[in-house]
């Protein structure tokens, strides 16, 4: 009883007695869905156009953000800007003529391997160039608006919104309208969807895949970039972020691993229901709850759904 | 010349479907098994402790997850959360009973493992592919953090670690601080060498063959009278209850005391490459992907010294990573059939050498 109580009414009560907290919740729970769609994104784009899981995606939006840090320590930020993004572009074709182009065509588990090597690889050059010790992100020098305002749009509430989490929100919104725009009226954006679609079929009319995968590594590394930042703004940056973009996958598995849609609203749900079912829910079991959250909500989700919130239905044949 | 089995003759059905039907290979695994039992008589302790007893451990692992994602088909990244299990329910098992001995307990922790790994194989029977390989992360952190917050997990002790006591068979000491690490060898490859015969007959059985059905294609599987049910979930017990008394060994013949952090993520990985490595649906490249990858970083991080280079710990371990990254993505694009099909070249080389055109 006093379990149940404790699960079914009394987090509703806490709702309504102080709606601003609430509101504080969603809030805060918005911002890292915004986040983690962003890394679910960078999945999505390279799983459409090549069809290999990237593992990687995680240490790339730290590899990104730590390049930048390091690097506008002895240039000004946009310069320094500017060359991390030839560094991701560099990374992308790096990455296409060592390990895709040979591997082209192995298994699933091969491919998702080959990406965790790739994870080990980038962590120790990212440690051995870069130090492994946390750093702040260079916020002000990019431009990016600091400190926070309250907002009360009725009496006694108070909702504390961090400049850079609107930041993060808009530069997030901004990106997503761009790469739509890039993937329906540009020329390289057709020929991305053409890949995504049928890889045979686009190689006869003469699409290069290479060059595709090149290009979607590089679309995959600016998303990392971009997320890289808004994370390292909010937090240090460090590997510990990592851990974090593991959570990502929760978000893919939840909106499909094909659907751009998908990804950003699989990330809203599940960065909104994680900072509720903890804030909320958490002190039944003890606290530490959003460690797990993500996955087993994807799970039973997908007991249901097993293509996905976006997915299209799987039809199996012998 | 010497590896031929030109002229042996069998004469009734038991010897032509023995496990090892060709004379010459059971000469070389009595061979390769008498080594591994004079090891001890050679090997310093470090040697034991730090390469042999964990390379042991961890080919049972990797055994256990080769009979999932080998046989079975379903590719799992929460090995290391089902070590775990094993590991905490055979530390409760001491607790409560105190008398019986270890090994047993050992032996039965993989249980607890197993029923563990049925309720987290269940979504295995709609999701398929790379969605189950990310719903079984779910097992991992759900777990890992079941082994920080259920505080009787580890006896309400304020370090969170779980430590194991002595204990003794037949008057010698097989665990804890007082266990010489010849001692403790032993136990684990005894255990060792039964998990992996008792493998490679269930994978040959009736059970093996049910998994190999539904890996190759399960929807035909079912059509000719596989039960999907009950293949997919004896493939996660079993592997669970290998991957289970790995775990226990891990802590009891081998580390001596862990925390979460012994069972976290990276664990899952790396006995996952140690599959990959060795090569899917092959027994023998477990051992040869565990012994590649747990004694590729010692290496590495030995060889600075050897050459007389004077460089940091961390740096050490920073370049290590960049190194087994490079070596594990260039393994796979050489040979992505891992050490068993680079097994399986030497032998069909073997067999028609010094001729090969004979």
């Amino acid at each position: 009883m006093e379990l149940l109580n404790e699960i079914f009414i009394e987090p509703f009560v806490l709702m309504a007695d102080i709606p601003d907290l609430f509101v504080q919740t969603i809030w805060e729970g918005f911002v890292s869905g915004i986040l983690y769609a962003l890394i679910a994104l960078g999945f999505v784009l390279i799983f459409k156009a090549s069809g290999v899981f990237n593992f990687a995606q995680g240490i790339m939006v730290v590899f990104a953000a730590l390049a930048l840090v390091s690097l506008s320590q002895f240039m000004p930020a946009w310069i320094a800007l500017i060359l991390t993004i030839g560094i991701m572009a560099l990374l992308a074709i790096g990455i296409e003529r060592a390990v895709l182009r040979p591997l082209v065509g192995q298994d699933d588990a091969i491919l998702l391997m080959a990406t965790i090597g790739l994870t080990l690889f980038l962590q120790g050059v990212g440690e051995t160039v870069f130090g492994g010790e946390p750093k702040a992100m260079v916020t002000e020098e990019l431009g990016l608006p600091t400190g926070s305002t309250d907002w009360s749009p009725f009496e006694g509430w108070r909702v504390t919104l961090q400049h850079i989490d609107v930041a993060a929100v808009v530069i997030a919104t901004l990106m997503v309208i761009g790469l739509a725009i890039f993937f329906s009226k540009t020329r390289i954006g057709r020929a991305l969807r053409a890949v995504a679609d049928d890889h045979t079929a686009a190689l006869s009319v003469g699409i290069s895949l290479n060059q595709i995968w090149a290009i979607v590594w590089f679309a995959a590394g600016i998303v990392a970039l971009v997320t890289g930042i808004m994370w390292g703004a909010r937090s240090d940056v460090s590997f510990a972020l990592e851990v974090i973009a593991l959570k990502a996958l929760a978000v893919l598995i939840l909106g499909g691993f094909t659907s751009i849609p998908g990804a950003i609203v699989g990330g809203l749900i599940i960065g909104i229901g994680e900072k509720v079912f903890e804030v909320y829910w958490g002190g039944i079991f003890g606290g530490g709850v959003e460690a797990w959250f993500a996955y087993v909500l994807a799970l039973i989700f997908l007991l249901f759904r097993p293509q996905g919130l976006f997915g299209e239905k799987i039809i199996e044949r012998v | 010349m010497f590896y031929r089995e030109a002229g042996q003759f069998k004469t009734n059905h038991k010897a032509d479907q023995a496990i090892f039907p060709i004379f010459q290979d059971r000469v070389g695994l009595s061979m390769i098994v008498a080594v591994a039992f004079l090891v001890p008589m050679f090997g310093s302790d470090f040697f034991l402790n730090s390469i042999m007893i964990p390379f042991l451990i961890f080919s049972l692992a990797a055994i256990g997850l080769n009979i999932l994602t080998g046989y079975c088909g379903q590719l799992s990244l929460g090995t290391g959360a089902f070590m775990g299990v094993g590991a905490y329910s055979c530390y409760k098992l001491v607790t409560i009973f105190p008398e019986v001995n270890i090994l047993i307990h050992i032996l039965l922790s993989g249980f607890f493992a197993a029923a563990v790994g049925c309720v987290f194989g269940l979504p295995s029977l709609r999701i398929k592919g790379l969605y189950l390989a990310i719903t079984t992360l779910a097992a991992q952190f759900f777990l890992e953090w079941c082994f920080i917050r259920i505080r009787w997990l580890y006896n309400y002790n304020d370090s969170g670690a779980i430590e194991v006591p002595n204990s003794t068979l037949f008057g010698i000491g097989i665990s804890g601080s007082q266990a010489t690490p010849t001692a403790r060898y032993y136990a684990v490859l005894a255990i060792v060498v039964l998990l992996t015969w008792i493998a490679s007959n269930v994978i040959r059985g009736r059970i093996g063959r049910s998994w190999m059905m539904i890996r190759d294609m399960d929807i035909a599987a079912e059509l000719m009278g596989i039960k999907p049910l009950n293949a997919k979930l004896s493939a996660f017990a079993m592997s669970s209850y290998y991957c289970g008394v790995a775990g226990a060994l891990m802590v009891f013949m081998w580390l001596g005391a862990a925390e979460v952090e012994s069972f976290n993520i990276d664990v899952s990985f790396q006995v996952l490459f140690m599959v990959i490595i060795g090569g899917l649906g092959s027994l023998i490249g477990c051992f040869m992907g565990a012994a590649f990858i747990w004694a590729l970083p010692i290496i590495i991080r030995a060889f600075p010294g050897f050459i007389g280079l004077e460089i940091g710990a961390a740096t050490v371990e920073h370049i290590a990573s960049v190194v087994i990254g490079a070596l594990i993505i260039a393994f796979l694009i050489l040979e992505p059939h891992g050490f068993a099909r680079l097994w399986q070249i030497t032998k069909e080389k073997l067999r028609t050498w010094p001729f090969p055109y004979s």
